[in-house]
């Protein structure tokens, strides 16, 4: 069967291997894009529907062109190891 | 990113984030990840235009995600909220209120208004993640096929939070 994934964890879903990826830059979440923003939810998914056709090889990664913020922040804040759970 | 760090990459990498963070919690034996060497590809059988398209999800359709299944929720109407808590989204910076920014089934319905689809699948199919991924392989993933089939459609467009 045909198959696309849409997904924020690049790492996770290219080391595993599948046919069509579709990647948002995002935290993990929405990976169809921000909430209640239905012209970029739009966009991503008209993005997997040309990937579906256009890919021609297994391991197709398309990286949508959305930004979740400027500063990043969202990357450093995600499972941050804080001092106090590091083994002394 | 104007104040990020040229010499680091800057996607992230949840497989060295997540090993990284557990062994710092004395878990000294980090998850394997799937990692296959081939990757399955099957070209479209017709056109999109044509063609029913299935929606997966990770999220769960009740707070009872323990119950380690495949499940097959109609599609129409949408619903308003899936449980996601059980999942490693990122509960900081975002939130899952809005069912579309996952399981965007109101934005296939726009495409199949607009003929660049086929149809939506009348249900869409809840696949459970599991630290098994002899499970994912040899459960979920057939049982999904098998409602693949059962609903008649032609491709599936699978997302994981």
């Amino acid at each position: 069967m045909p198959t696309v994934v849409i997904g924020s964890a690049r790492d996770i879903v290219e080391q595993c291997g599948v046919a069509r990826f579709v990647f948002t830059d995002f935290p993990l979440g929405n990976p169809c894009g921000k909430p209640y923003d239905v012209n970029m939810q739009h966009a991503i998914v008209g993005i997997a529907l040309d990937v579906l056709e256009t890919a021609r090889y297994p391991r197709t990664t398309v990286q949508t062109p959305f930004q979740w913020d400027t500063s990043g922040e969202w990357r450093e804040t995600f499972m941050r190891i804080a001092p106090s759970a590091e083994k002394s | 990113m104007s104040e990020f760090d040229q010499a680091h990459r800057i996607v992230v990498s949840y497989i060295d984030k997540s090993r990284e963070y557990y062994l710092a919690r004395g878990h000294a034996n980090p998850y394997r990840w799937a990692s296959h060497a081939d990757a399955p590809f099957a070209p479209l059988a017709k056109p999109l235009s044509q063609s029913r398209v299935a929606l997966m999800t990770t999220a769960s359709r009740t707070e009872n995600w323990k119950v380690r299944e495949v499940s097959a929720t109609p599609t129409s109407p949408p619903p308003e909220a899936l449980y996601t808590d059980h999942l490693f989204w990122h509960k900081k910076a975002t939130h899952t209120n809005d069912v579309e920014s996952f399981v965007p089934i109101r934005r296939l319905e726009e495409y199949a208004a607009q003929g660049r689809i086929g149809s939506l699948g009348p249900r869409f199919y809840g696949v459970p993640t599991d630290y098994s991924l002899r499970r994912t392989v040899d459960e979920f993933a057939p049982a999904a096929l098998d409602l693949c089939r059962t609903d008649e459609v032609d491709v599936a467009l699978l997302v994981a939070l």
